[in-house]
C-alpha cells in the first residue's frame, strides 16, 4: 500500500461526503436519462468491479470470474421469477425466494470456482478464472433449457422500483445497496480475517507457517466477492429486464477488468470512478470524431494509456495529486519515480 | 518473480485422506466414461464402440486431428509464456487476424468468390499455402511490434503485461469487426486436399484435410522440439526459461531471444488462425474461443512446457469430440461442461498442470 498524504488527510473524507450527498441529490439535479440509464448502470457495473478490486487489493487475486458469478445470479433469478413468454425454466416464483436462491446458487458457484483456483497465484489465477468465465458464457449460450442464445427477457423488478414508473427509485435503491456493500467490504478488510487475507496476499508461505489456512482464506474471500457480484447481477437484471449470454461473454468480462483498472486496482471506491468513465465513454463514443463510433477501440485505447502511463488508475493519479499538493516540492523530489507499480498480485517470497 | 504460481506447502495430514478419496472418485469416473463409450452409450447417435467401431474410430481421429490444431495455436502461447512469463491475452485476436489476412489474400489471388465463398475446385495448392504463410507472417510482425513497443520495457511485471495485451486485443478485435464485418467466412481448402481418402481400416473414408492438419501439427511439434533441443538458440531459450537473469549475465543478448520467441509464438497463432479458418470459419467471437482453447491446453498441460501443450491439446481434443459424440443425442449441448470438468479434475490433482513446475 502507498503511504497516504499527511497534510491533507482531511481532503478525502470531505470529498467523499460531498460525492455521497451529490449522489443522493442527483435525481433532483440531473435529467432522467442520466439517472435511470447512465448513473444506475455506473453503480451496477461499479459494484461488480468493486468485488474484483476487493480481491485484488486485499487478496492479491485478480479475478476475471466476477462477471460469470454476476451472470449466474442474473440468469438464476430470470429462470426462477419469470412465468411464460421467455426462454428458461419459467418457474414463476415470488421475488423474495427468487432472490435468495439465485444469490445462494451464485455464491455456491463462487465457492466451487474458489476451491478450484485457490492454489493458483498471480497470473495463473487470472487465467483460470477467465476460463471459468468463458465456459459459463458457453454453457448459458448452449444449454437451451436454462437460457440459450437469446437469453431470458421480461424479468420484472418489484413494482415499487419499476424503472418506467419510478425512474429514480431504482437508482436510489442501487445507490444504497452499493454503499452498504462498500462499507461491508471495507469493514471485512479490517477484521482479523481481512488482515490475515492481506498477510496471505503479501506472503502466503509465511502465513501458512504461522498456522493460517491459506486456501480457506482465499476461498472465503472469493466467495464474499462472489456474493457482492451476485447482488450486482440481481440489480442488473432488474434494471435491464433481460440477460443474454453475450452479457457475460469475453468482451463483457474484460470490460469489468477495464473498469477496475481505469479506476485503480487497489482501492474499492475506484470501481465507481472507472465505471463512470466507462459508461460515459460508452454513451458518447458516437460523438467522438475521427475513429468513428468504435466504442471498443476507444475503450481499448483509454485502457492501454492507463496501463502504460498510470498503472494505479485514475485514483492513483488523484492520490499522486494530493501527495504533491500536500507535501510540497521537496517531498516530490525525494520520492522520484517510485511507487509506479501495480499491486503485487503474486507472492513475493524470493 | 521467482515463485510465481508456487503453492505454499499444504497441510499433509488433512490432505492425505482427501486426496485418496478424490483419486478414487476420479478413477471411478474415468472408468465409467470408458465403459459408457465402449459398451453402453444408450440413446447416442452412434451407439457404443462395440456396436459401431467405425464411428468410434472416426471420433477418435476427429479428436486427434482437432488436438493437432489446438497444439499449433497453444504451442505459440506456451513458448512465449515459458520464456518471458508474458501471458499474451491477444493470442486469440492474433489467431483471428492471421485467418482474416489469409482469407483476404486468397480471395484476391483466386478472384471472384460469391456470397458463399470460393469452391475448393477453384483453389490450387499454392493459393492455400501462400495465404496461410502470409497470414502467419503478418501476425508475426504485429507480435514483434507489440513486444518491442509495449512489452520490452516492463519485463517481469506480468500482470501489467497481461493488461497491455488485453488492451491490444480489445482494439484489434474491434478494428477487425470494423474492417472484416461480422459475417462468418471461411478460407477455402485447395481442391487437391478437399477430398476423402480410404484408410483401409474398418472401411473408414476420412477427410484428407483433417489428416493434413494432423501432419502440420506433428511437423510443428517436431520442428519446435528440434529447435529447442538441437540448436544454440533453443539451448539459450531453455536456459532462459529456467533463469533469465543468469543467461543475460553470461553475455547472451536476451532481448534478441525474447524478440525471436515472440515472433515464432505469434507466427504460430497466425498460422493456426489461417488453418482454423479453413477448418471451421472466421467470425467475431472466434478469438474468444481460441483464447479459451489455448488457455485450457496450457493450464492442463502446464504453462511453458511443450510436451505439456501436446498432452493438453490431446486431452482437450478427445474430450470435446467424445463428449459431443457420446452424450445422449438430446443432450449434446451439455458437451461444453466436460471441458470444465476436465479442467477441474486436472487442477484439483495438479494445480500447476500435468507438466507444470514452479518457475
Amino acid at each position: 500500500m502507498k503511504s497516504r498524504p499527511r497534510g491533507w488527510l482531511g481532503v478525502e473524507p470531505a470529498v467523499a461526503v460531498i460525492l455521497v450527498v451529490f449522489a443522493f441529490l442527483a435525481p433532483a439535479i440531473l435529467n432522467a436519462y442520466w439517472i435511470s440509464t447512465l448513473l444506475t448502470q455506473m453503480l451496477i457495473f461499479g459494484l461488480c468491479a468493486a468485488s474484483l478490486i476487493f480481491l485484488s487489493a486485499y487478496g492479491g487475486m485478480v479475478s476475471l470470474g466476477q462477471l460469470a458469478i454476476w451472470g449466474i445470479a442474473g440468469f438464476a433469478l430470470g429462470n426462477f421469477t419469470t412465468n411464460g413468454n421467455t426462454k428458461g425454466l419459467n418457474l414463476g416464483w415470488a421475488i423474495g425466494p427468487g432472490i435468495v436462491v439465485a444469490i445462494a446458487i451464485a455464491v455456491l458457484f463462487a465457492v466451487i470456482f474458489g476451491v478450484l483456483a485457490n492454489r493458483s497465484y498471480g497470473i495463473y489465477f487470472l487465467m483460470i478464472t477467465l476460463v471459468f468465465s468463458v465456459i459459463a458464457n458457453l454453457v448459458f449460450g448452449q444449454v437451451t433449457s436454462i437460457s440459450g442464445f437469446g437469453g431470458i427477457s421480461g424479468i420484472r423488478a418489484p413494482g415499487w422500483i419499476n424503472a418506467q414508473a419510478h425512474p429514480s427509485r431504482m437508482y436510489l435503491v442501487t445507490l444504497v445497496i452499493a454503499l452498504a456493500l462498500l462499507v461491508l467490504l471495507r469493514y471485512v478488510a479490517r477484521t482479523p480475517f481481512g488482515l490475515a487475507l492481506q498477510g496471505i496476499r503479501d506472503d502466503p508461505v509465511r502465513m501458512r507457517s504461522l498456522g493460517y489456512s491459506v486456501a480457506l482464506h482465499r476461498t472465503v474471500a472469493f466467495s464474499l466477492a462472489g456474493f457482492v457480484a451476485a447482488v450486482s447481477g440481481i440489480l442488473f437484471v432488474w434494471w435491464n429486464g433481460q440477460i443474454s449470454p453475450s452479457a457475460i461473454g469475453l468482451p463483457s468480462t474484460i470490460n469489468i477488468l477495464v473498469i477496475a483498472v481505469i479506476g485503480g486496482l487497489y482501492r474499492i471506491e475506484a470501481a465507481w470512478l472507472g465505471a463512470l468513465v466507462f459508461v460515459v465513454l460508452n454513451n458518447y463514443a458516437d460523438n467522438i470524431g475521427f475513429i468513428g463510433a468504435r466504442f471498443n477501440t476507444w475503450i481499448g485505447i483509454v485502457f492501454l494509456v492507463i496501463v502504460v502511463v498510470s498503472p494505479n488508475g485514475l485514483i492513483g493519479l488523484w492520490e499522486q495529486g494530493l501527495h504533491r499538493w500536500g507535501r510540497g516540492p521537496r517531498a516530490q523530489a525525494e520520492e522520484g519515480g517510485a511507487g509506479e507499480q501495480l499491486p503485487q498480485a503474486e507472492p513475493s517470497g524470493s | 518473480m521467482a515463485d510465481v504460481g508456487s503453492a505454499p506447502i499444504e497441510d499433509i495430514r488433512s490432505h492425505r485422506t482427501l486426496a485418496l478419496a478424490g483419486r478414487t472418485v476420479l478413477i471411478l469416473m474415468v472408468a465409467f466414461l470408458v465403459v459408457w463409450v465402449l459398451f453402453i452409450a444408450h440413446g447416442t447417435t452412434f451407439g457404443s464402440a462395440v456396436q459401431d467401431p467405425t464411428d468410434f474410430l472416426i471420433t477418435l481421429l476427429n479428436g486427434i486431428t482437432a488436438a493437432a490444431l489446438y497444439f499449433v495455436v497453444a504451442s505459440g502461447f506456451t513458448l512465449i509464456f515459458g520464456l518471458m512469463r508474458t501471458v499474451n491475452m491477444a493470442h486469440g485476436a492474433f489467431f483471428l487476424f492471421g485467418g482474416y489476412i489469409a482469407l483476404k489474400l486468397q480471395r484476391s489471388m483466386v478472384g471472384g468468390g460469391g456470397a458463399l465463398g470460393l469452391a475448393s475446385s477453384q483453389v490450387s495448392l499454392v493459393q492455400w499455402v501462400l495465404p496461410v504463410l502470409v497470414g502467419a507472417a503478418a501476425v508475426a510482425v504485429i507480435g514483434l511490434v507489440m513486444q518491442q513497443v509495449f512489452l520490452r520495457w516492463n519485463q517481469g511485471q506480468d500482470l501489467r503485461q497481461a493488461l497491455i495485451t488485453i488492451a491490444i486485443s480489445i482494439i484489434l478485435a474491434d478494428q477487425m469487426l470494423a474492417h472484416f464485418g461480422g459475417i462468418a467466412e471461411d478460407i477455402s481448402w485447395p481442391g487437391a486436399l478437399d477430398k476423402f481418402v480410404n484408410l483401409h481400416v474398418a472401411h473408414i473414408q476420412y477427410s484428407l484435410t483433417r489428416l493434413v492438419i494432423l501432419g502440420i501439427g506433428l511437423a510443428v511439434g517436431a520442428l519446435l522440439w528440434l529447435w529447442l533441443h538441437r540448436t544454440r538458440m533453443g539451448m539459450i531459450i531453455r536456459a532462459g526459461v529456467d533463469d533469465r537473469a543468469m543467461v543475460s549475465a553470461l553475455g547472451v543478448n536476451i532481448q534478441l531471444v525474447f524478440a525471436v520467441a515472440f515472433v515464432i509464438g505469434s507466427f504460430l497463432a497466425g498460422m493456426g488462425g489461417a488453418i482454423g479458418g479453413s477448418f471451421a470459419s472466421l467470425a467475431p467471437g472466434v478469438d474468444a474461443n481460441w483464447l479459451l482453447n489455448s488457455l485450457v491446453v496450457v493450464i492442463i498441460g502446464g504453462m511453458g512446457s511443450l510436451g505439456g501443450a501436446a498432452i493438453g491439446a490431446l486431452l482437450l481434443g478427445l474430450v470435446t469430440n467424445f463428449s459431443a459424440a457420446y452424450l445422449p443425442a438430446a443432450d449434446t449441448y451439455y458437451s461444453i461442461i466436460f471441458t470444465f470438468i476436465l479442467l477441474a479434475v486436472v487442477l484439483s490433482v495438479r494445480p500447476l498442470g500435468l507438466f507444470g513446475r514452479p518457475a
